[in-house]
């Protein structure tokens, strides 16, 4: 029973690692992303003009923070 | 094979590339402390290991999940990975961050197997060698820690293939792509016979970090319905938004220097 709650454990600590880390604005910035996409799916042009813009934006916010830390 | 195939097989090669970088050094520094035999054997048990997850996972994923909806959860993956991975590589281009040191890794984990007492199952020899490192001890430790290295640092390349190649069609290529960085790396760390600390990793992470954004930006859009104009090609825009995005930040991040807060602690790394 150790075993598997210590696997569980581990299981979900490397999936914490992996999509929050150390950078938890990112991960707030993908679903913020996906929720853009699913809105902006019909509207082709608005589309291709702010959904990298709003990835640009989440990475130069994150980045500034990542300074803000160094 | 076209433009997006091939970015694809860049991704996957990169990122395998840096991760096997990563877990060769692991995997030297236990075979020169701890014997070849043991940490050779750990890593082929990781890469066995590594492979059945590819297939165990990807192959069911492909075939089971509708596409859309595999995209839209895949691409978000993808950029989740890539966000980080640019990140860290801006900071570390801008001097924010220190570089990867591969050879202070590797001098840590000598150092850390070295004070550790033997677990061979027979007397150790003086320095394993590659030659014989067939007829060496077993050592469970060196065993262990070639085991571990090679699976962290594989479960991203796992994530990378299944995610690129699942969403994409190209499961196959992608883990062609994987292995041959694997290989490469090998082959290159055996000839040098150490880490390969001169590889330039933040680069490498910068552009594999790159394309993962492109992808996932392309991935979840096509997914939730976006008609991206150009089709495929878009992907390569994408790029080319994200690279200048990428080198900009860059600029501006050496630019503004060290923050008041990394002055005041004196921890600032102005380049």
């Amino acid at each position: 029973m150790t075993a598997v709650v210590r696997a569980l454990e581990a299981f979900a600590k490397f999936w914490r690692d992996f999509l929050i880390g150390d950078a938890p604005e990112l991960f707030v910035g993908t679903l913020v992303f996906v929720g853009a996409a699913l809105a902006f799916r019909h509207r082709g042009g608005v589309a291709v003009i702010v959904l990298p813009l709003i990835v640009i934006a989440f990475l130069a916010g994150s980045v500034l923070r990542g300074r803000a830390k160094s | 094979m076209n433009s997006s195939t091939l970015v694809l097989a860049l991704a996957v090669f990169g990122a395998s590339a840096v991760e096997m970088v990563e877990a060769l050094t692991i995997v030297t520094a236990a075979g020169v402390t701890r014997g070849w035999r043991s940490a050779i054997e750990g890593t082929l048990v990781a890469v066995v290991v590594l492979t059945a997850l590819v297939i165990a996972v990807g192959i069911p994923l492909a075939r089971l999940v509708p596409i859309d909806i595999l995209r839209v959860v895949i691409g978000a993956l993808l950029l989740v990975l890539g966000l980080d991975w640019l990140r860290k590589a801006v900071l570390r281009a801008s001097g924010h961050k220190a570089l990867h040191d591969e050879d202070a890794i590797y001098a840590r984990t000598v150092a850390d197997l070295s004070s550790r007492p033997p677990t061979a199952r027979v007397p150790a020899p003086s320095g394993g060698t590659r030659s014989t490192w067939r007829h060496g001890p077993r050592d469970a430790t060196g065993f262990t820690v070639a085991f571990k290295g090679v699976f962290l640092e594989g479960m991203e390349v796992v994530l990378i293939v299944i995610t690129l190649g699942a969403s994409s069609g190209h499961l196959a290529l992608a883990s062609c792509a994987a292995g041959a960085a694997a290989v490469v790396v090998s082959i290159a760390g055996y000839l040098v016979a150490r880490q390969l600390s001169e590889v330039p990793e933040n680069w490498l992470k910068l552009g594999v970090g790159i394309m993962l954004t492109s992808f996932g930006v392309f991935w979840v859009g096509e997914g939730a319905g976006v008609r991206w104009p150009g089709s495929d090609l878009m992907i390569l825009v994408l790029v080319a938004v994200f690279a200048t995005t990428a080198a900009l930040l860059s600029l501006g991040m050496r630019k503004l220097g060290p923050s008041r807060e990394a002055v005041a602690a004196g921890s600032g790394h102005p380049s």
